[in-house]
C-alpha cells in the first residue's frame, strides 16, 4: 500500500506520477502486484498459524474419536450453518466491493463495505449466542468445564452428569428420526445455577443402542495389541475400530458409553473448540476494523464524519444485546456490560452529532480505477477468514 | 486525511480485471448450495473415515471457488496461487507427520494408561 498519503506529501514539485504511487515503484500496476504478493505471503503465514490448531484437532480426534462423536453434539448445527451463510454473503459483498472500487462506483463501494461489516457483526452476534449457551450449560473453557478432570477424577461429577444429559439430547441423531435439532433446555440463569430446575431426571438412556462389543473387549484389545491395526474405517487407536465397525459412524455414544480414557479427555474437545473458534472470531473482529478503515478512506464527508461514531454506536448496541443475554446472572459481568453499553452509545451519539456539525465538504473517496489496492488486500484477508470458517464448520459441528 | 487541491489526471488508469458481477453472484449461489450439501450429507453414513473425507472434499471445493473467483486467483499472476498451494502443502506435511507419529505410539500410551501406569 502506498505511504505517499500517510504523511503530508505535497506535489508542488513536478512529479508526474499518480498521487498514490510510491517513489520506488515505476507504475501503479507494479505497485499493485507487489502489494498483492506481500498480502499473499502474509495469508500463507495465517494459514500456517491455523494449521497448528488444525494439527492439534487432528491428533486429538485421531486418538479419541469417540470424545468428538460425543461432545460435538453440544454445538448447534443450525447456528453454525447460518454463520457459514452469513460469512459467505459477506465475502460476496466484499468481492463485489473490490469490483465497485475498480469501476469507480464510490457510493456502491461504501454500501457494500457497510454490508460486509454487517455480515461480520452478525457472525459475532451469533457467536455470542453460541458461547452464552455453552456458559449456561457449564461447557466453558478450562477448569470451569463440566468435564474437567483432576487427578483422574471429574472435578464436578454432578455438573458433568447434567452436561452429559444436555449433550445427549441436544444434538442431531440421524439414526433416531424423531429427535430434531432444537436447543436443549432454554437459557437458564447464570453459570450452573439452574440445573435442578431444568433437568428433573438423571440422564435417560441414550436413544441409540449401546455397542454390542462390550467395553471389556476394548480394554483387552488395547492391553494386548501394542500396534495399531489399521484398516478401512478404523481410526488410529487400537480397539476403537471394533466399536466403529459395529456401528458404522452413525453411533453417537452416550457419556456412560465412553471408556475411562475418553471420559478423561472430553473437556479437551471444548478447549479445542474455544481456541479455534475464539482465534477465528478475533480474526473476524480485526477484519471488521480493517474494513471500517477502508470504508473511511473510501467515503465522502458524511461517511467520514459518521463512521467512527457509528462504530461506537454499533458496539453499544452489541453490548445492549449482550447485557440482555447475561442480565439474569449475578456477579459483576452484567453490570460491566451495561456500563460498556451506555458509554459506547453515549460516545457514539455525541461524537456523531459533533462531527456532523463540522463536517468538511471537500473530503473525497480515495479509491477508483487508478488506485484500489487497499480494498483488494483487505478483501483478500476477509476471504481468508471465510476460508478458515469453511473448514472449521464441518470439522467441529458436523462430526459423524 | 490529506486535502489535495490538485487532482491528477492519472486517476482513471486501467483498473485491472474487474470480475463480472453475474459471475460473482453465480459463485455465491454455488457456495450456498454447497453449504446445504455440507449439512445435508450428514444424513448419510459412509463410515467414519469416509464421512470425514466427504466433508473435507466439499469444503475443498468451496475453498477452491472462493480462492479462484473471490480472491481473483483465476486471473492473477501464478505466483500468488503458488504461495497459497505451497502453504497448504506445508500444513499437510505438518499434520501428516504428526498423525503418523502419534499413531505409532498412541496404543502403547493408552495401554499403559489403562493399566494405571504413572500418568
Amino acid at each position: 500500500m502506498s505511504t505517499a498519503d500517510a504523511h503530508a506529501h505535497d506535489h508542488a514539485h513536478d512529479h508526474d506520477h499518480p498521487k498514490h504511487l510510491a517513489h520506488h515503484f515505476e507504475t501503479p500496476a507494479q505497485q499493485m502486484e507487489s502489494g498483492k504478493l506481500g498480502m499473499w505471503v502474509f495469508l500463507a503465514t495465517e494459514i500456517l498459524m491455523f494449521g497448528g490448531l488444525f494439527c492439534a484437532y487432528a491428533v486429538y480426534r485421531a486418538n479419541n474419536p469417540h470424545v468428538f462423536l460425543f461432545a460435538h453434539r453440544a454445538l448447534d448445527t443450525t447456528w453454525g450453518a447460518i454463520n457459514t451463510a452469513v460469512l459467505l454473503a459477506s465475502s460476496f459483498t466484499m468481492a463485489w466491493g473490490v469490483r465497485a472500487a475498480q469501476l469507480g462506483q464510490k457510493k456502491l463501494l461504501i454500501g457494500l463495505l457497510v454490508a460486509t461489516m454487517l455480515g461480520g457483526a452478525g457472525f459475532m452476534l451469533i457467536k455470542t449466542v453460541e458461547y452464552k449457551a455453552k456458559w449456561d450449560k457449564a461447557l466453558w473453557a478450562g477448569t470451569t468445564n463440566a468435564f474437567y478432570q483432576e487427578g483422574g477424577q471429574l472435578a464436578d461429577p454432578g455438573e458433568a452428569k447434567y452436561a452429559a444429559a444436555y449433550i445427549e439430547h441436544h444434538g442431531h441423531a440421524p439414526a433416531d428420526g424423531g429427535h430434531g435439532e432444537g436447543h436443549g433446555a432454554g437459557h437458564g440463569g447464570g453459570h450452573g445455577a439452574d440445573h435442578a430446575a431444568g433437568h428433573a431426571a438423571p440422564p435417560a438412556a441414550s436413544k441409540i443402542a449401546p455397542p454390542a462389543a462390550a467395553p471389556a473387549g476394548l480394554h483387552a484389545d488395547l492391553l494386548t495389541n501394542d500396534r495399531p491395526v489399521l484398516s478401512a474405517g478404523e481410526s488410529m487407536s487400537t480397539g476403537i475400530g471394533a466399536i466403529q465397525a459395529a456401528h458404522r459412524g452413525s453411533h453417537y455414544p452416550a457419556f456412560t458409553e465412553l471408556d475411562p480414557l475418553n471420559t478423561n479427555r472430553t473437556h479437551i474437545f471444548f478447549q479445542i473448540y474455544f481456541v479455534m473458534t475464539g482465534l477465528h472470531g478475533l480474526h473476524v473482529m480485526v477484519g471488521l476494523g480493517l474494513i471500517a478503515w477502508i470504508c473511511y478512506r473510501a467515503g465522502g464527508p458524511m461517511t467520514r464524519a459518521l463512521l467512527v461514531p457509528g462504530l461506537f454506536a454499533a458496539t453499544g448496541i452489541y453490548f445492549v444485546f449482550l447485557w440482555w443475554l447475561v442480565s439474569g446472572g449475578g456477579g459483576w459481568f452484567p453490570i460491566a456490560v451495561l456500563v460498556a453499553a451506555v458509554l459506547s452509545l453515549l460516545i457514539g451519539v455525541l461524537w456523531g452529532v459533533l462531527n456532523v456539525a463540522r463536517v468538511k465538504a471537500d473530503a473525497e473517496g480515495e479509491f477508483g480505477p487508478g488506485y484500489y489496492t487497499p480494498v483488494d488486500l483487505v478483501g483478500l484477508y476477509w476471504h481468508l477468514v471465510d476460508l478458515i470458517w469453511i473448514f472449521l464448520f464441518p470439522l467441529l459441528y458436523l462430526i459423524h | 486525511m490529506s486535502h489535495e487541491t490538485t487532482h491528477h489526471e492519472h486517476q482513471d488508469d486501467h483498473a485491472g480485471h474487474a470480475v463480472p458481477l453475474p459471475l460473482l453472484a453465480g459463485i455465491f449461489l454455488l457456495l450456498m448450495v454447497l453449504t446445504f450439501v455440507t449439512v445435508g450429507v450428514t444424513s448419510f453414513d459412509f463410515g467414519y473415515r469416509m464421512n470425514l473425507m466427504v466433508a473435507m472434499a466439499i469444503a475443498l471445493v468451496k475453498a477452491v471457488l472462493v480462492g479462484l473467483y473471490f480472491m481473483h486467483l483465476r486471473w492473477d499472476a501464478p505466483l500468488n496461487g503458488f504461495i497459497l498451494v505451497a502453504s497448504l502443502l506445508f500444513v499437510t506435511l505438518f499434520i501428516s507427520f504428526a498423525l503418523m507419529d502419534t499413531g505409532a505410539y498412541n496404543p502403547v500410551v493408552e495401554a499403559a494408561a489403562l493399566r494405571g501406569a504413572t500418568p
